[in-house]
C-alpha cells in the first residue's frame, strides 16, 4: 500500500485513438494520447489504482497510480567508444596527421 | 465516422477567447485589412525598448554573457580553407545565463509581463530549454509555473534530453505536465490555461522575441569594441524562428545593418514530427528542420494569433548540418577549447566551422549560443539512446546520413560541411497559402515585407 500524502506519478489517457485529432500519421492515430503527472496522493492506495493527486501548483488530477517517489532515471547513458575515436581524430587533424 | 470528444471540441471552439485572456494582448489591434498585420507596431507597442529590456535582464542574471574567440577551432577550420580564407569564429557563451541557455532572455520578459499584469502563475508549452528558463525566472518572481512537454512515445519511452529538462524545471519548483507524441498537446495546454488562468509565456509573443534583441545588440557592440567593426556574419540555430528574428532585430537596432544573418538547423528530413515511431529516432529534439522549415513558411502556425517570430523577414542564408556533425563539433569544443556544452546548442557552431572556410580570414562569424550540458543532455546519453533505438552510429561522409536510420560522424574535419537550404523554395511554400486569394495592393505590400522581396518577385514566385 502507498500512504496518503506520498509524492507519486500517475498516468492518464486524455484522448482514445478514435478521439484523436485528424491529420495524424498512421502510427500516432492508432495509439491513445496520454499524460504523466506528479503530485501528492490524496488517499491510501495501491499501485495501478485510479487515484486523485494534488499537484505542486495545487491542482487536482486523476489517473492510474504508476510510481511512488518517482526517481530521475536519466543518466549519461552507456559509454559510446566512438567518442574516443572522435577525440583522437580531432587531435590528429589539428596536428596534421590525417592524410586522405 | 469520427467519434468526437465533447470536452475536446468545446474547448477548441473557445480557443481564441482563452488565448486572448492568457497573453493580455489584443492581437486584433494589429490586424490590417486583408491578409496582413502590422508587425512593427505589434513589436514596438509593448512598452519595452532595448534599454529597458537590458535592465530587466540584468536584474535577473540574464544577458551580458562572455563573447569568446575560438582561436583553436578557427585554426582547425583554416586547415580546410583556401589561402586567405577561414573567418575568425567567435562564440557567445549563452550557457552562462540563469537556467543555462539563451532562452532566459525570452523568459525574463514574459515573466516580467506576467507579473506586471498581475497573473499569479505562468505556463509554457515547451520540451526545450525555454521551460527551465520560465521556471527559473518565475521562481525568482514568486509566480506559480507549469511547463507542458511532449515527452514520451506509446511505449512510454522518453527522450533523455527532455527528461533532463523536466528535472530542471522541477528543481525550480515548477509543475511539469508530460504528454505523449502528438499535436493534441495544444488541447491539453489550452485546458490548463483555461483551468488556471495563468499567463501564457508563448515563445511566439512579442515578449518572447524582444527578449532576444539584447543578444544581437550585445554581439554588435562587443565585436565593435574588440575588433573595430561589426561582424560579417552571425549564425543562429533555427527552429521556431524566434532566436533568429530577435537576434537579427537586435543587430539592426545596434547599427549592424550589413551583418549577414544565417540560420542553421539539424537535418531531420524524412522524420515526421507527429509520428509516434519517429519521435525517439531522432537525436535532436529542437533546432532541426522539422521545426525550422514549417515555422519559416507558415509562422502563424504557432500558439498565438500572430507570431512575432518571422525568420523569412531576416534570414539572409539558411543552412543545415547532419546530426553526426553536431556531435563532432560538441567534442571539438570540449577538446580544443575546454568548453563542455550541450549538443543541441552547438548546431550553429558546426555550421560555422564549415561556413568560415568560405569567408575571408579577416572576416568575423559569430556563433550566438551555447547551452548547458548534463545527464540526458550530452553526446553520450543522446548517442547511446539512438543506438538503443536501432540507429546505426558510424564514421563516414555526413552527406550519407539518413535521419532515423543512422548517425554519420565525419571521418575527419574535412568532411564536416554545411548544406544550403534554398530560401526561394521556402518563400514559394510561404506564398502557396495565398494562391487562391484575390490580393490587394496592400496585401502585396505585406508579402513584400514578409519575404523581403519586391512585388515582381512575389508575383514570379507565385506562378
Amino acid at each position: 500500500m502507498i500512504d496518503k500524502g506520498t509524492y507519486v506519478r500517475i498516468r492518464k489517457t486524455i484522448l482514445k485513438p478514435e478521439e484523436r485529432s485528424d491529420n495524424l500519421p498512421e502510427d500516432t492515430k492508432k495509439v491513445p494520447f496520454k499524460m504523466w503527472i506528479k503530485g501528492y496522493l490524496m488517499e491510501d492506495s495501491d499501485l495501478f489504482d485510479i487515484v486523485n493527486i494534488k499537484t505542486i501548483t495545487g491542482r487536482s488530477e486523476t489517473g492510474r497510480l504508476k510510481e511512488a517517489n518517482p526517481p530521475y532515471k536519466h543518466s549519461y547513458g552507456d559509454f559510446i567508444p566512438e567518442i574516443l575515436t572522435l577525440r583522437d581524430i580531432i587531435k590528429r587533424d589539428i596536428r596534421g596527421e590525417n592524410h586522405e | 465516422m469520427k467519434i468526437m470528444n465533447n470536452t475536446y471540441q468545446n474547448l477548441m471552439n473557445r480557443k481564441n477567447e482563452i488565448m486572448k485572456k492568457s497573453v493580455g494582448l489584443d492581437y486584433e489591434k494589429y490586424e490590417l485589412e486583408g491578409i496582413g498585420f502590422d508587425f512593427e507596431l505589434m513589436m514596438n507597442d509593448q512598452g519595452y525598448n532595448i534599454e529597458k529590456i537590458k535592465q530587466i535582464q540584468k536584474e535577473n542574471m540574464v544577458g551580458n554573457t562572455p563573447l569568446i574567440e575560438l582561436k583553436n577551432i578557427t585554426y582547425y577550420a583554416r586547415k580546410y580553407a583556401k589561402p586567405g580564407f577561414g573567418a575568425r569564429i567567435f562564440l557567445k557563451d549563452e550557457a552562462a545565463n540563469i537556467s543555462g541557455s539563451f532562452k532566459a532572455r525570452r523568459a525574463a520578459l514574459s515573466v516580467n509581463q506576467a507579473k506586471k499584469l498581475g497573473y499569479k502563475g505562468i505556463i509554457a508549452a515547451t520540451s526545450g530549454n525555454y521551460g527551465a528558463a520560465v521556471a527559473a525566472l518565475a521562481a525568482k518572481e514568486g509566480l506559480e509555473c507549469i511547463i507542458v512537454q511532449e515527452c514520451f512515445d506509446s511505449k512510454n519511452i522518453s527522450q533523455p534530453e527532455i527528461l533532463e529538462k523536466a528535472r530542471k524545471c522541477e528543481a525550480y519548483g515548477a509543475e511539469v505536465v508530460q504528454l505523449s507524441v502528438g499535436p493534441e498537446l495544444f488541447y491539453s495546454f489550452l485546458k490548463l490555461v483555461d483551468e488556471t488562468g495563468y499567463f501564457n509565456a508563448s515563445l511566439y509573443s512579442p515578449y518572447g522575441i524582444k527578449g532576444i534583441e539584447t543578444l544581437g545588440h550585445e554581439i554588435a557592440e562587443e565585436i565593435m569594441e574588440k575588433v573595430g567593426k561589426f561582424p560579417e556574419a552571425v549564425i543562429v540555430t533555427n527552429a521556431g524562428g524566434g532566436n533568429l528574428t530577435g537576434t537579427a532585430r537586435g543587430l539592426k537596432d545596434a547599427g549592424a545593418l550589413d551583418t549577414l544573418v544565417i540560420g542553421a538547423s539539424v537535418n531531420l528530413y524524412g522524420l515526421h514530427m507527429a509520428s509516434d515511431y519517429d519521435f525517439n529516432r531522432k537525436s535532436f529534439t529542437t533546432g532541426h528542420t522539422g521545426f525550422g522549415i514549417p515555422f519559416a513558411v507558415f509562422p502563424d502556425r504557432s500558439d498565438v494569433p500572430r507570431s512575432a517570430a518571422r525568420p523569412l523577414r531576416y534570414m539572409d542564408k539558411y543552412v543545415m548540418v547532419n546530426q553526426g556533425s553536431v556531435f563532432y563539433m560538441t567534442e571539438t569544443l570540449a577538446i580544443l577549447e575546454g568548453m563542455e556544452r550541450g549538443p543541441a546548442g552547438n548546431t550553429s557552431l558546426a555550421a560555422a566551422f564549415s561556413l568560415a572556410q568560405t569567408m575571408k580570414e579577416t572576416d568575423i562569424i559569430v556563433v550566438q549560443e551555447t547551452e548547458y550540458t548534463g545527464a540526458g543532455k550530452h553526446s553520450l546519453p543522446q548517442l547511446s539512446f539512438a543506438r538503443k533505438n536501432g540507429i546505426e552510429i558510424k564514421f563516414g561522409n555526413p552527406i550519407d546520413e539518413i535521419p532515423g536510420k543512422n548517425i554519420i560522424l565525419p571521418k575527419n574535419g574535412s568532411y564536416l560541411k554545411h548544406q544550403d537550404i534554398d530560401i526561394n523554395e521556402l518563400k514559394k511554400s510561404y506564398l502557396k497559402r495565398f494562391k487562391d486569394v484575390d490580393l490587394s495592393s496592400n496585401d502585396y505590400k505585406y508579402l513584400c515585407e514578409e519575404l523581403r522581396i519586391d512585388i515582381s518577385e512575389v508575383k514570379d514566385l507565385m506562378k
